[in-house]
């Protein structure tokens, strides 16, 4: 081969790799991400069922549900909206009632259960995740300085 | 008093990196050997004066120095002794402090050890490393001083964090850190070559042994978080594809990278403009690590001090460095020339191959972890990228690269037979088939990626084994002759294969417990059983227990297999009094290389508990690959070539070579 061959080769691979790069991301993008979303959104957002997302919001005192069979539920509020969520499995160790909290999943055919298979909770006494704060803030929820401060 | 002397200290080390920011560099230009000297001391005295400072801290957190308001925010008197120690970097003002300490004892080692650098290379790199020095010890003592004093000292302290309150933070970030940091030697030297505006071979050759060692101790770190993750937060999950973990990732990718195409340019004085641009990406990768693990930007389950004002300085730090290296590197790197051609089969021509593929791979990463941000900054929607996203575009882009691993040693330089090397790997893709088979049968059938997968890795393993076994020419000649052949080699031929069969082992453990753990949630009551990989657990009851600052309930568990008792394990949930926060402490029993892990959950009103149980098959293969890699990096460093040999022709060449850029 030639230098310009050779030159060509290197170049033409690394190329097309980087654009297979792209293509897959712009792929895995538009298929394997998590909108986020507070109660009070899904009523316009609209979604199909089995959509994954991620709710977020406080867990409403008196709504927590555990101890009787391995399936807990409990409901996520805003303080405006409320929705209902069921887990199975165990529950993180910082899960409260009145604390923020993050589910992973998605709503059934003809269901208003959001059925998780994730629960993430703030993991610091004093720390709420970020996204909920931001949003529970947007909704005019008075957090009391409580999130993100050491 | 001795308090304001640690802050004392760290001001006076800010002083002194002030010193060697400035002087050396002026010495270079001049060529004035006092000015250049004065960068050694000045690094040394840092140095000294930073392990004073965090000497301090660590004495006012281990004798529970309450008036001290970083003691009195993350320690409590109770705690055993040794968190107290690990206390003093469980927290944002201490690891700071820990990044600068380290980022000096770099310095200091370029100082003592780099005798053999061409005198202005060595003074320039002081210089570049003091700007971060200056720069990091800046914004710990404008935004996060960790020697702020109370007025009023409590009696108590609030208490380490409990998920923190673990062996795993003694070791995870002084090794993470030193790997994040070491890569600012790599960053400094590349600046300091654009500066001096000439780089060569032996310039490769001096970065290496600080990329592998920056690249060993990364690996530990990464490996040892993923192992604390592991077995501390109790899900059962070794990697969550999580912004933070992601972070240490990025610089672990590009100074994989890095340390391969410092090799070509070693080697054939090729890839020149390439390797200092690598350079410093990965430092930069390490930058934008600590900026978005100490700014609080992301949700994640790592931040855990957050301060907005701190964010704003790391990122004008960040700005600062990555565009400030990017600006030279435009200016200054067409003055580096560039190096020869090679034919794209050929051993440079794979090492090329290994870089597209990991630079890109850090960028889908980087790509992935950053987008949230960007859109949200952009639009305000807010996603999540998660595992699906990066199991999708990273896995699928490393592919190629662990089919190419075992091709790499066995292309020659300049122009390699693919061909050849194909028919050399005969032996290690046949070892890769039986293995899938095997797994095929004892598994009954199986998902065919993870058959791929596991075929793929003992492949990795045997072909990295292929080049040790034709080197020594076993077969052809007798045992004795092979034997001292294969001693003669390099070292670094040894690291090479080792860390390759650890790239083999570990994704061998990620493969199987992928496709093959299983996961019961069942309700137990005392003397209740559950089946997991072949072995049966039967729990026996609770027990309620006391530790020095918690109180803690403990589940007893009988492992037995076909009928016969076999092993035993406690699993427990603590609550800790003082931040009245519950963790779990999962219990876990090895066999071979799989684990059963339980986990406690809830009390059940009738008298049960929840109890979470996990067969983890080949789960330690992930650690005990990156061990391999370890110890691949570590024989590497020791290779006798990394330290004689170049800085000899290297002192001739001491007239300043720096030109006007025209």
């Amino acid at each position: 081969m030639t230098r310009k061959q050779k030159r060509l080769v290197m170049i033409g691979g690394g190329v097309s790799f980087i654009v297979a790069a792209v293509l897959l991301v712009m792929v895995a993008f538009s298929q394997a991400i998590a909108y986020f979303y507070v109660p009070g959104d899904l009523m316009k957002a609209d979604l199909a069922p089995g959509t994954r997302i991620r709710l977020g919001g406080l867990v409403e005192t008196g709504s927590l549900k555990r101890g009787e069979g391995m399936t807990i539920t409990f409901s996520v509020t805003d303080t405006l909206d409320t929705v209902p969520v069921t887990y199975t499995g165990i529950l993180p160790d910082l899960f409260r009632e009145g604390q923020g909290v993050v589910a992973e999943g998605s709503f059934k055919e003809g269901s208003p259960v959001f059925v998780a298979d994730t629960v993430l909770a703030k993991h610091d006494e004093t720390y709420m995740p970020k996204d909920v704060a931001d949003r529970l803030k947007a909704q005019g929820v008075n957090l009391g300085g409580k999130e993100n401060i050491q | 008093m001795i308090i304001e002397l640690g802050h004392y200290a760290l001001v006076l080390a800010l002083a002194t990196s002030l010193l060697q920011a400035v002087l050396p560099i002026i010495g270079a230009l001049r060529n004035d050997h006092a000015l250049m000297e004065i960068g050694t001391v000045a690094a040394k005295a840092t140095f000294l004066l930073m392990a004073l400072s965090f000497g301090v801290l660590t004495y006012a957190h281990v004798t529970s120095d309450f008036s001290v308001q970083n003691v009195w925010e993350n320690s409590h008197s109770q705690i055993p002794l040794i968190y107290k120690f690990s206390g003093v970097w469980g927290n944002h003002e201490g690891s700071m402090l820990l990044w600068v300490l380290i980022l000096t004892f770099f310095s200091a080692l370029v100082a003592v050890f780099g005798n053999n650098l061409p005198e202005t290379l060595k003074a320039n790199v002081l210089a570049v490393q003091a700007w971060i020095a200056v720069s990091f010890s800046l914004f710990i003592l404008l935004t996060s001083n960790p020697f702020n004093r109370l007025l009023d000292a409590p009696g108590e302290g609030r208490d380490l964090n409990p998920v923190l309150q673990d062996i795993g933070l003694a070791i995870h970030p002084p090794l993470l850190y030193l790997g994040y940091v070491g890569f600012s030697v790599c960053f400094s030297f590349a600046i300091a070559a654009l500066i001096e505006g000439r780089i060569d071979a032996a310039w490769a050759r001096w970065v290496r042994p600080w990329t592998l060692a920056a690249w060993t101790c990364l690996t530990a770190g990464i490996s040892m978080g993923s192992y604390w993750a592991y077995y501390e937060l109790g899900w059962g999950g070794w990697w969550f594809w999580d912004p933070v973990e992601n972070a240490s990732f990025i610089p672990w990718l590009a100074g994989t990278a890095l340390l391969h195409s410092a090799l070509v340019m070693e080697k054939r004085e090729a890839l020149k403009i390439w390797t200092v641009l690598l350079a410093i990406m990965t430092f930069s990768m390490s930058l934008l690590g600590t900026f978005l693990v100490r700014s609080g930007v992301l949700t994640s389950v790592h931040a855990f001090a957050t301060d907005p004002t701190r964010g704003v300085f790391i990122l004008m730090i960040l700005i600062l460095f990555i565009g400030g290296a990017l600006s030279l590197f435009a200016f200054r790197a067409a003055h580096l020339k560039a190096g020869g051609l090679f034919a794209p089969i050929s051993r440079e021509g794979a090492l090329v191959f290994n870089n597209l593929i990991l630079t890109t791979a850090a960028a889908t990463v980087l790509i992935g972890t950053l987008y949230p941000l960007a859109l949200e900054a952009v639009t305000g929607a807010k996603i999540s990228v998660g595992p699906p996203f990066f199991n999708m575009t990273f896995g699928l882009l490393m592919l190629p690269l662990m089919l190419a691993v075992p091709f790499g040693p066995l292309l020659a330089w300049k122009r390699g037979d693919l061909l050849g090397a194909g028919q050399r790997l005969f032996a290690a893709v046949a070892f890769g088939l039986v293995v899938g088979s095997v797994i095929y049968y004892a598994q009954n059938g199986g998902p065919i990626m993870a058959l791929f997968g596991i075929a793929l890795g003992a492949y990795m393993i045997a072909g990295s084994l292929t080049e040790l076994f034709l080197r020594s020419g076993l077969g052809k000649v007798t045992g004795a002759v092979a034997w001292r052949r294969v001693s003669g080699l390099p070292r670094s031929v040894f690291g090479t294969a080792l860390a390759h069969i650890g790239l083999g082992v570990t994704l061998i453990g990620i493969v199987a417990v992928t496709a093959f753990e299983t996961e019961h949630i069942v309700e137990m009551k005392p003397g209740m059983t559950t089946d997991a990989g072949g072995y049966t657990l039967r729990f026996d009851g609770l027990r309620n227990g006391k530790g020095p600052n918690y109180s803690e309930e403990s589940g007893h568990f009988t492992i037995s297999q076909a009928g016969s008792e076999v092993a035993e394990v406690w699993s427990s949930k603590r609550f800790y009094t003082a931040r009245q926060m519950p963790t779990t402490e999962a219990g876990m029993r090895t066999f071979g290389l799989s684990q059963l892990y339980v986990s406690l959950g809830d009390d059940m009103k009738d008298g049960g508990v929840v109890v979470r149980v996990w067969w983890k098959p080949m789960i330690l293969c992930i650690w005990l690959g990156t061990v391999f890699m370890m110890a691949g990096g570590a024989v590497s460093l020791s290779d006798r070539r990394l330290r004689v040999g170049a800085p000899a022709r290297a002192k001739k060449q001491k007239k300043p070579v720096l030109e006007p850029a025209q």
